[in-house]
C-alpha cells in the first residue's frame, strides 16, 4: 500500500482514538456535564408544568408528545451548535494549527470531532431517558422506533455537522459562535418542539420548516408517538419523504461549502494569527 | 515578502546544512516570526524563492510535513488532555512515514524522559508550569523525529535552570539525532550558546551571517583606546575596524604613554546598540553602532 493511503488509514484510526479520549475528558469536566444534563433537566421541568395538559384535539398527554420532540431537538442542537463553537475555540487556542502541523492531522481532527459529538449527543439522549420513564407507557416504542431512531440520528448529524463546521469557520472569534446558541434557542421556539407547530401563524410555520429542528422533531415524533397523533401535525401527515428531503438539502449544501470554508480558514492559521487571537482575548476578555 | 502594503522582508537569503543549528537573531519586529512562518509553510509570500527539504513550503505535502517539526511561541491547545495521551495521539500520525534510516515516531516514554516530563505524564496539559508546557511543545515538535525543527523563541519566559536544560536538549538533537534546527531568539547570549551560525535580522533584512566569532568581527567595528600620559588619563574611540594603526601612531608620538588599554566593542555591545536603536525608534543609519565610553 502506498504511503498516502496507508497514512490516511492511520490518521482515521488516530482520529477514533482522539474522539474516544476527548469524550472521556468531556464526561469528567464539570462545565461540559452541565451541557449533557441541560436538556434532560429542562425536559423534567417542562414535564412538571405540563401535567394535565393534553395535545389539542386529543386526550394525549402534552408532556409525552414533547419527549420525542426533545430527542429530535437534542440531535439537531448537538450537531448544529456544538461543532461551530468547537471549531471557533480550537482555532483560537491553536488546536487547529497543531492539526495542520501534523501529517494528515486534519483528518484525525475531523474524525475525532465527529466521534466526540456523536458520542456526546448519545450520552445526552441516554440521560434524557431518566425523566422519560414517567411518560414511557404513553409512547409507542416498537420495531419502527428501533429502526427509525438510529437512522434519524445519523441523518441529523450528516445534515447539521457540515453546516455547523462551515459556520464555525466563518466566525471571527469563539465569542461570536455564541450567536449560534442564541439563534438555536429562537428557532427551537418556532419548531413545534414544546407545542404543536400548527398553533403558530403560517409565516412562522414556514420559518420553522426551513430548519432541521422542526424536521428532526417531526421524525422522532413519527418514530415514538401513536399513529393517531398525526392529526396534530401539518397536513395530518408525518411527511417522512419531505423530512429526508429537507435534511438531504442541508447535508448537500453543508458538504458543498464546509470543506472549502474550512480549508480557507485553516490555510490562514499560523503562529502569529493564534498569538494575535490570544492577545485579543486577553485585552477584551472575549 | 510584502504584508499588507508594507514590504516586511527583503534580502533575506540563507541556506542551512543538515545537522546545523541556525539562530535567527534580531530585536522584536525584525521579521523573525514572518521568516520562520514562511519556512514552516504557514504563511504565503509575495515573492522570492524558498526551498525547505527540497520543496516549496507552500506546496509541502503531508510527506514533507512529516519531516518537519514546528514549535511555536505560544501553544495553549489541548489543555484538557493528559500529557502522555496527547504525545501518544500525535505520535501515531508518523508511523507510516518511518523509513529504513529514520524510525518514526519517537517512543513516547523515551521522549517524555528526554524532555524531563516523566513525572508529569499523567498530568493535565493545563496544569503544567510554563517551562514544562514548553518542553511538552518541544517533545511534540520532535516526536516524528523530524529532519528539521523550527523553534520560535523557544525559551521565552524560562527561568535560568529551565533555559539550561532546554539548551542541553537542543544540543542533543543536533549532535545525536543530526537534526537541523532553526530557532529565533532576541537573546544574543542564547544564540551564541546554541547556534553554529547566527543570522542577524534587522528590519526585514539580514545584516550579518556567520559563526559567533565571525559576527564579532563583522558587526563590531569600534574600539576604545585608553592610556595615561603626562599624569592624565586619555580615552579615544577608534572608528576604523583595526585599532592597531592608531596605537602604533600613538606610541610613536607619545613615548611617555603608559597603562595602555585597547577594548574592542564586543558582539554584545553592538547588538545592544542595535536593539536600543530599534526600541527608541530612531531612524536607521548604516553607520557603525557607537559605543559609549
Amino acid at each position: 500500500m502506498s504511503i498516502p493511503s496507508e497514512a490516511r488509514r492511520v490518521a482515521v484510526r488516530a482520529g477514533l482514538v482522539r474522539g474516544w479520549r476527548e469524550t472521556r475528558y468531556s464526561l469528567t469536566d464539570p462545565t461540559d456535564l452541565v451541557w449533557f444534563f441541560a436538556f434532560p433537566v429542562i425536559y423534567a421541568v417542562v414535564l412538571l408544568f405540563m401535567r394535565g395538559s393534553t395535545v389539542p384535539g386529543t386526550d394525549f398527554e402534552l408532556g409525552a408528545m414533547v419527549l420525542p420532540s426533545i430527542v429530535g431537538m437534542t440531535i439537531a442542537f448537538g450537531g448544529l451548535a456544538g461543532p461551530a463553537n468547537q471549531i471557533a475555540m480550537d482555532r483560537e487556542d491553536g488546536t487547529l494549527l497543531r492539526a495542520k502541523a501534523t501529517p494528515d492531522g486534519m483528518i484525525g481532527y475531523l474524525v475525532g470531532k465527529t466521534v466526540m459529538f456523536s458520542l456526546g449527543t448519545l450520552v445526552s439522549l441516554m440521560v434524557l431517558a431518566i425523566p422519560a420513564v414517567t411518560v414511557a407507557d404513553e409512547l409507542r416504542i416498537d420495531g419502527r422506533t428501533a429502526l427509525l431512531l438510529p437512522v434519524l440520528f445519523v441523518a441529523g448529524m450528516v445534515a447539521t455537522v457540515p453546516m455547523s463546521v462551515a459556520l464555525g469557520s466563518l466566525f471571527r472569534s469563539s465569542a461570536q459562535s455564541m450567536l449560534i446558541f442564541l439563534a438555536s434557542m429562537v428557532l427551537i421556539s418556532v419548531s413545534g418542539i414544546f407545542y404543536p407547530i400548527t398553533a403558530l401563524p403560517t409565516w412562522l410555520q414556514w420559518v420553522g420548516q426551513a430548519f432541521p429542528f422542526y424536521w428532526l422533531g417531526l421524525g422522532t415524533r413519527s418514530a415514538m408517538l401513536p399513529s393517531d397523533l398525526v392529526t396534530a401535525e401539518i397536513g395530518d401527515s408525518w411527511r417522512t419523504l419531505e423530512m429526508f428531503g429537507v435534511l438531504g438539502i442541508w447535508a448537500v449544501v453543508g458538504f458543498a461549502i464546509a470543506p472549502a470554508v474550512l480549508r480557507r480558514m485553516a490555510r490562514r492559521q499560523s503562529g502569529s494569527v493564534v498569538a494575535a487571537a490570544r492577545e485579543r482575548v486577553m485585552a477584551q476578555g472575549y | 515578502m510584502t504584508y499588507g502594503t508594507k514590504e516586511v522582508l527583503a534580502g533575506v537569503s540563507f541556506t542551512a546544512q543538515p545537522g546545523e543549528v541556525l539562530a535567527l537573531l534580531g530585536p522584536n519586529g525584525a521579521g523573525k516570526t514572518t521568516t520562520i512562518e514562511i519556512l514552516e509553510g504557514f504563511r504565503g509570500r509575495s515573492g522570492g524563492e524558498v526551498s525547505v527539504l527540497g520543496s516549496d513550503p507552500v506546496h509541502g505535502d503531508e510527506q514533507w510535513r512529516a519531516r518537519v517539526g514546528v514549535v511555536l511561541q505560544s501553544w495553549r491547545d489541548h489543555g484538557r488532555w493528559r500529557v502522555r495521551e496527547l504525545l501518544d495521539y500525535l505520535s501515531r500520525f508518523y508511523t507510516p512515514y518511518s523509513t529504513a534510516e529514520v524510525t518514526r515516531p519517537w517512543d513516547v516514554d523515551e521522549l517524555l524522559d528526554a524532555v524531563g516530563l516523566t513525572d508529569q505524564a499523567d498530568a493535565k496539559v493545563l496544569k503544567l508550569s510554563g517551562g514544562q508546557r514548553r518542553r511538552l511543545d518541544v517533545a511534540i515538535g520532535i516526536v516524528g523525529r523530524p529532519e528539521l525543527v523550527f523553534l520560535d523563541e523557544p525559551t521565552a519566559g524560562f527561568d535560568p535552570h529551565a533555559r539550561r536544560e532546554f539548551h542541553d536538549l537542543v544540543h542533543r538533537l543536533s549532535d545525536f539525532e543530526n537534526t537541523t534546527v532553526l530557532l529565533t531568539t532576541h537573546d544574543l547570549d542564547e544564540a551564541e550558546k546554541l547556534a553554529d551560525r547566527i543570522l542577524v535580522l534587522d528590519r526585514g533584512t539580514i545584516i550579518a551571517d556567520g559563526s559567533p566569532d565571525e559576527l564579532a568581527r563583522t558587526l563590531a567595528h569600534n574600539a576604545e583606546v585608553r592610556w595615561t600620559a603626562g599624569g592624565e588619563r586619555h580615552v579615544h574611540a577608534v572608528a576604523e575596524r583595526d585599532p592597531t594603526d592608531f596605537v602604533r601612531r600613538l606610541l610613536a608620538s607619545h613615548p611617555d604613554a603608559t597603562e595602555l588599554e585597547v577594548r574592542r566593542a564586543n558582539l554584545e555591545d553592538t547588538y545592544l546598540a542595535l536593539v536600543q536603536r530599534v526600541e527608541s525608534g530612531r531612524e536607521h543609519t548604516h553607520a557603525p553602532a557607537e559605543v559609549s565610553p
